[in-house]
């Protein structure tokens, strides 16, 4: 048996900005704002700093970053791609060259103005011909239209319904109306506002839509061994897995056997086979939720439950503090901030310090997804 | 799309693409002077293996890319076959018949071309002959009618449609899809 993840490496640290629908200062100046602080929550200093890892749709970049907060020699630098896809795989870059002796301190960031920025769809100019010749010209134009056409598809075939739906929306709702940092922190959500709210793409409306937020997040990964010395409490790297499963076609994945079977069984499948610890075992997740549909599909994919059986999951309070799986527990990219699904691997990380405001009470493993219906990544975290 | 290119040879058994219906690459503009409501609508930007999928479809026709070798399908259009890794395909004639897989309606915030028609509605269909074959499109109440043109009411999943053919302002022509049963 070669080098292992498994437990070789740590979040150590944690640091984010103001999440908000503008903020006055610029992407890069809030990724180093974000950086500063999870080096100094983990008591580590800028100077050791020998590895980054960040996202291909990442506008800062590593040299601006690493002279901007005074890194010493870097010895390892990866992205990971197709957008919130890549958020779990940035730590996993980083755990894997810090088990395998390229690099020593890690540093994961997102940092973005997705709130007062253009929104990508809008981009006529810039356009990837495969797959968009295939969807743009008969106007399915964004990812709430893309991920919508799989969600009809999904209603259709197991009986979902919208107010299963809103079970999701409402969970990360109510933990938002928790967490003063979240953008919709005194905006509770009823069922009236959410079968009442306008349509987005029949069937999804706008409260199955993530927010458009500006922001910064970043973490730090050490050694397991470096991680005893730290400031906090280590949150372990139990697993980690990408996903990109065969003939899979991105967020348009129409074109193979199994549609409803994405990037999530593939990374699932992977990350379990890694693992001590199978479904049955995890406290709390924060699964990737850019679309309320995501989260169903998801529970599908790692195992919660059975194929078609996502949606009943949700009833009965399942996604609640005290249900089956309290999830997305900070509010998520539906209610907290949307920034690539970073701040769902931080909630992570404070639900195995305890710091969480809405704790999961001794939650001791954390599942943390990246953005499903795109090639994917995953984090099983433990304390 | 690149005019120059011409679609590659099919196979013994297709039909002959000198048999077609070149209505659509010599529709005559609109003569009225009412604004087009398919004006600005995106155009398809063809890569070189999806280029054929166009040139048929300009001349009436729906043709999905298949191994020469294995005889697999495959969509959207790609260098070699992904069962037997052949490098040699054709263009297998369909017959345009298919059905309803899903459908959304989209509304605004949209491209402006698209918010002056929206609700409307974007579809997928899987094809007679090769279920696995799904293409996005819209479903119309005629081939030159609007995105909008079909109420709501009639969208369903698993619904018997057909491929017609449409000419964009802007050149090229896409398939479009009606009701078998109006």
């Amino acid at each position: 048996m070669g080098a292992t993840l498994k437990d070789a490496t740590a979040i150590v640290g944690i640091g984010q900005t103001p999440f908000a629908k503008r903020l006055p200062e610029s992407e890069k100046r809030l990724a180093c704002r974000a950086i500063v602080a999870a080096l100094d929550d983990a008591g580590i200093a800028p100077s050791e700093v020998d590895a980054f890892a960040s996202y291909t749709m990442e506008e800062t970049d590593e040299v601006e970053i690493a002279k901007s907060i005074g890194a010493g020699d870097v010895t390892h630098f990866s992205k990971a791609g197709y957008g919130g896809g890549g958020s779990c795989a940035t730590v996993a870059h980083l755990a894997a060259a810090i088990a395998t002796g390229q690099a020593s301190v890690g540093v994961a960031w997102r940092s973005r103005k997705r709130g007062s920025g253009p929104r990508p769809w809008t981009n006529t100019r810039v356009q990837l011909p495969t797959p968009a010749q295939w969807t743009r010209p008969f106007g399915l134009l964004r990812p709430a239209d893309e991920i919508g056409m799989l969600a009809r598809r999904y209603m259709h075939e197991y009986g979902a319904t919208r107010d299963h739906f809103f079970n999701v929306a409402l969970a990360c709702r109510n933990r938002a109306n928790q967490n003063p940092a979240a953008m919709m922190y005194d905006r509770p959500l009823t069922r009236e506002m959410y079968m009442t709210a306008r349509w987005i793409s029949e069937p999804l409306c706008l409260f199955d839509n993530c927010l458009e937020t500006d922001g910064a997040l970043a973490c730090v990964v050490v050694s397991a061994e470096r991680a005893r010395d730290c400031r906090r409490r280590p949150v372990y790297v139990h697993a980690a897995a990408q996903g990109l499963p065969a003939q899979h076609h991105g967020m348009v994945n129409y074109w193979n056997d199994d549609p409803l079977t994405g990037p999530a069984w593939t990374a699932a499948r992977h990350l379990w086979k890694g693992a001590d610890l199978g479904p049955q075992d995890i406290d709390v997740a924060q699964i990737y939720d850019a679309f309320t549909p995501l989260i169903p599909l998801s529970l599908e994919g790692y195992g919660f439950c059975g194929r078609g059986e996502g949606a009943a999951f949700t009833e009965g309070g399942a996604l609640e503090i005290g249900g089956r799986l309290p999830l997305n527990t900070g509010g998520g990219g539906l209610s907290e901030a949307y920034v690539h699904g970073f701040n769902l691997i931080t909630e992570g990380v404070r639900q195995l310090r305890g710091t969480s405001t809405a704790q999961v009470p001794d939650a001791a493993t954390c599942l943390v997804t990246a953005g499903e219906g795109v090639p994917t990544s995953a984090l099983l975290l433990r304390s | 799309m690149r005019a120059e290119r011409s679609p590659r040879g099919t196979t013994a058994g297709t039909e002959s693409m000198t048999v077609r219906d070149a209505m659509n690459t010599s529709l005559p503009p609109a003569t009225d002077t009412a604004p087009d409501p398919g004006a600005d609508l995106l155009l398809p930007v063809p890569d070189d293996d999806g280029a054929p999928f166009w040139e048929y479809a300009a001349r009436g026709e729906l043709r999905v890319q298949t191994c020469s070798d294995c005889d697999e399908p495959r969509f959207p259009p790609r260098p070699c076959c992904p069962h037997c890794q052949s490098f040699t395909a054709h263009w297998q004639r369909m017959s345009g018949r298919g059905r309803i897989w899903s459908y959304v309606l989209p509304h605004p915030p949209l491209l402006p071309a698209y918010a002056a028609q929206a609700p409307y509605n974007a579809i997928i269909v899987e094809l007679a002959e090769a279920p696995r074959i799904r293409l996005v499109g819209n479903l119309v109440a005629a081939p030159d009618a609007a995105l909008n043109s079909v109420d709501p009411a009639r969208l369903r999943i698993g619904a018997p449609v057909k491929a017609v053919f449409h000419a964009l302002p802007g050149g090229p022509t896409v398939p479009r899809w009606v009701l078998e049963r109006p």
